[in-house]
C-alpha cells in the first residue's frame, strides 16, 4: 500500500471536513456541551443535594437500586461526593461515547456520501490508488477525526469534572481506572462502529443528508448503555468495559469486512 | 515495436437491461489526437471508464498502453490522466491544494511538486488565484484547473471526457489550444470525448463515430466526409441580372441538382448530387451563355457525416 497516497487522501478529506462550518460548529458545539458544560454543572452538586432533600433520602434510594459494585466504590463518600462520583464517573461513562460516534459517523458521511455527492469522487478514481488504498485512507481519516476529538475531549472533561467539584471533593477524582480502559479501549471501537456502519449506509445512499440519516442508528445502542447504567441494569466497572470494547471490536470487523467487499471503484460511480 | 496505445476488440459493457458499449473493436496510434464521437449517452463516458480499470467489461478485451486495464488498472492510471466531464474539484480547497493532493496521488516526485505546479498553473493562466478556493472560480477556470490536474504527472494517454462542455466560446477556444499544444508539444496521444463536431474536426487526426454503444464509422475527418457525405453544396456567383435564368438552367437539371438552390446573401447555393458532377453544371451554365465569375464547392464536414449516420440509425429519410 502507498503510504504517501493515503496520507494526501486523508489529509484531503480532514481538511474539506474542517472547512465545513456546517459540519464542524456543530460537532463544536456537541464537544463542548459534553465536555466542558456537563462536567462544569458538577459544582452545582452540593446545592442541589442540598435543596432536594436535607436529608439526600431520595439520592440514597437511587445509588441504594444500583450494582452492589457500584454502591461498594461509593462507600465512605459524603451525599455530595457520592451523587459527583456517580454522575461523572458513571453515569457520563456511556454519554461520553456519543462524542467519537458522532464524529465518525459525520466525517465519514461527509467522505464516502458527500463525495459521491458532490461529484468529485470520479477524479480520485482515475488515479493509480487501488481499492483497498482508498478504502483504508477514507476508514482513517473518519476513524482519526473520532479518536483525536475523544482524546481532547477525555482532557478537558479531566480538567473541567476536576475543578468543578474541587470544593466537594477536594482531590483529583477523574479518570479512574475503568475511564482510562475506555478512552484506550473502547472509544477506538465505538469510531469504528461509526464509521463503519456509514461506509455501508453510504453506499445506498445518494449523498450526505441521505446517508446520515440511514447511520443515525448508530446511536442507539449508546443511549441503550446509559439507560442501562442509569436505571442500574448493568454498571460500567473495568470488566463490563473490556467486554463492551470487545463486542464493538468484533462488531467493526465484521461491518468493516462487508463494507470493504461493497466499496468497489465501479460501484462508486452507480456501475 | 506495437504503435498501438490502445487496442479494443469486441468490448461490451451491459447495465441491467442497457448495453452502454457494444462489441467495440478500434485501435488508437502513438501520438494522435483521437476523437471518439457520439450524442449524449452513446457510451463516451463508459468507453472511458473500462479504459482506465474503473469499472469491468462484460465481455471482450482491450490492451491500453500494452497493459490489462482489469488486471493493472493502479499501474495504467499512473501512466494515463483523465479530464471528467464534470471538473471533479474539491471546491473547498485552493487551486494549490487540490493539484497538490493529487501530486501525492499520482506519485510526483517530491522534489518536482513545487515546480511542477507552479509551471501548470502559470501554463493555464491561473498562478494569480493559486491560493484561492475553486468555489469562487468560473466554469472555464475549473476545466483548465481540472485539465492542469489530468496532466500533473505528464501522462502518456490523456482521455478527456468533454473538454469544453459548457464553455463559452472564448474559454472553449483557450482549452481547445492547451489541448492542441499539450498533444503537439508533449508528444501525449489524445483520446477526445466529445459531441461538438466543429471541435473534432478542427482537433482530432482520426475519428470514431459511436452510435447507442456501437461503432458506425472510423476514420481521418476527410475520408469520413468522402465516404459519407456525396451531396455537396456550390456557391455560384453570376451577374445580378443573369440570376433568374441561372435558377431556371438549375431547376432543369433535377437528375444533377438536388432540391431548390437558395440565394443566402445574394449569392446562389445549390446542392448537388457528387463532386464529379460540377463539371457537367458548369457546363450547362455555360452553354445558355452564363457568365460564372465563380463556382466554389464548399468544403463537406464532420457534422454532416454525422447527420447522415444518425438518420441512417434512426431511420430518417
Amino acid at each position: 500500500m502507498k503510504g504517501r497516497a493515503i496520507f494526501a487522501i486523508i489529509r484531503k478529506d480532514l481538511k474539506v471536513v474542517l472547512l465545513n462550518k456546517g459540519l464542524v460548529v456543530p460537532l463544536l458545539i456537541t464537544v463542548l456541551v459534553f465536555f466542558v458544560v456537563l462536567p462544569g454543572l458538577s459544582a452545582l452538586i452540593p446545592g442541589l443535594v442540598n435543596s432536594f432533600n436535607p436529608d439526600a433520602g431520595e439520592i440514597e434510594e437511587l445509588i441504594r437500586r444500583m450494582q452492589p459494585g457500584l454502591q461498594q466504590e461509593l462507600s465512605g463518600l459524603n451525599m455530595s461526593q457520592k451523587a459527583t462520583v456517580f454522575l461523572l464517573v458513571h453515569m457520563m461513562a456511556p454519554m461520553f461515547l456519543m462524542v467519537p460516534l458522532i464524529v465518525a459517523t459525520t466525517v465519514a458521511a461527509d467522505s464516502f456520501a458527500g463525495e459521491k455527492e458532490r461529484k468529485t469522487m470520479e477524479a480520485l478514481l482515475y488515479t493509480p490508488t487501488t481499492d483497498r488504498e482508498l478504502f483504508v485512507a477514507k476508514l482513517l481519516s473518519a476513524w482519526l477525526a473520532a479518536v483525536a476529538t475523544a482524546l481532547a475531549g477525555f482532557v478537558m472533561y479531566s480538567v473541567t469534572a476536576n475543578t468543578a467539584a474541587w470544593s466537594h471533593m477536594g482531590r483529583i477524582f477523574f479518570p479512574n481506572a475503568m475511564w482510562l480502559v475506555m478512552i484506550i479501549w473502547v472509544v477506538p471501537a465505538v469510531a469504528g462502529l461509526g464509521l463503519s456502519v456509514m461506509v455501508l449506509a453510504s453506499a445506498r445512499a445518494q449523498g450526505y443528508q441521505d446517508a446520515y440519516q440511514i447511520g443515525g442508528a448508530v446511536v442507539l445502542p449508546v443511549i441503550g448503555l446509559f439507560y442501562a447504567q442509569v436505571s442500574g441494569v448493568m454498571y460500567f466497572n473495568i470488566v463490563a468495559v473490556l467486554l463492551l470494547g470487545l463486542v464493538f471490536w468484533l462488531l467493526d470487523a465484521l461491518l468493516i469486512w462487508l463494507g470493504s467487499h461493497s466499496f468497489r471503484r465501479g460501484r462508486l460511480l452507480g456501475a | 515495436m506495437d504503435t498501438h496505445v490502445i487496442t479494443i476488440n469486441q468490448l461490451t459493457r451491459c447495465f441491467k437491461e442497457t448495453t452502454a458499449v457494444d462489441q467495440l473493436s478500434l485501435e488508437v496510434h502513438t501520438g494522435e489526437i483521437f476523437g471518439f464521437l457520439g450524442h449524449n449517452g452513446a457510451g463516451k463516458t463508459t468507453t472511458v471508464r473500462l479504459l482506465n480499470g474503473v469499472i469491468e467489461p462484460t465481455s471482450g478485451s482491450m490492451r491500453v498502453l500494452d497493459l490489462n486495464p482489469q488486471m493493472d488498472g493502479p499501474a495504467l492510471r499512473a501512466r494515463t490522466g483523465v479530464l471528467t466531464e464534470t471538473p471533479s474539484m474539491d471546491e473547498r480547497l485552493t487551486a494549490w491544494d487540490n493539484l497538490n493532493i493529487y501530486a501525492d496521488l499520482y506519485g510526483v516526485p517530491r522534489a518536482d511538486v513545487r515546480t511542477r505546479i507552479n509551471d501548470l498553473l502559470t501554463e493555464f493562466d491561473l498562478e494569480d488565484r493559486a491560493q484561492e478556493k475553486v468555489g469562487g472560480f468560473s466554469k472555464g477556470m475549473k476545466q483548465r484547473l481540472a485539465l492542469a490536474r489530468a496532466l500533473l504527472h505528464k501522462p502518456e494517454l490523456l482521455f478527456l471526457d468533454e473538454a469544453t462542455s459548457g464553455l463559452d466560446p472564448i474559454a472553449a477556444h483557450h482549452v481547445n489550444n492547451l489541448i492542441e499544444r499539450m498533444a503537439r508539444r508533449e508528444g501525449c496521444t489524445v483520446f477526445l470525448c466529445t459531441h461538438n463536431l466543429v471541435e473534432a474536426q478542427k482537433l482530432c487526426d482520426r475519428v470514431a463515430i459511436l452510435e447507442h454503444g456501437r461503432l458506425v464509422a472510423l476514420g481521418t475527418p476527410a475520408e469520413l466526409t468522402r465516404q459519407y457525405v456525396c451531396r455537396l453544396d456550390v456557391e455560384i456567383e453570376v451577374p445580378p441580372e443573369q440570376i433568374p435564368t441561372t435558377l431556371s438552367i438549375l431547376r432543369s437539371l433535377p437528375k444533377l441538382v438536388l432540391g431548390e438552390p437558395a440565394q443566402p446573401n445574394g449569392a446562389l447555393v445549390a446542392t448537388i448530387n457528387k463532386y464529379e458532377s460540377i463539371p457537367e453544371v458548369l457546363a450547362c451554365l455555360v452553354q445558355n451563355h452564363v457568365r460564372v465569375y465563380r463556382l466554389a464547392p464548399q468544403e463537406a464536414n464532420l457534422e454532416q457525416v454525422y447527420f447522415r449516420l444518425h438518420e441512417e440509425k434512426e431511420g430518417v429519410q
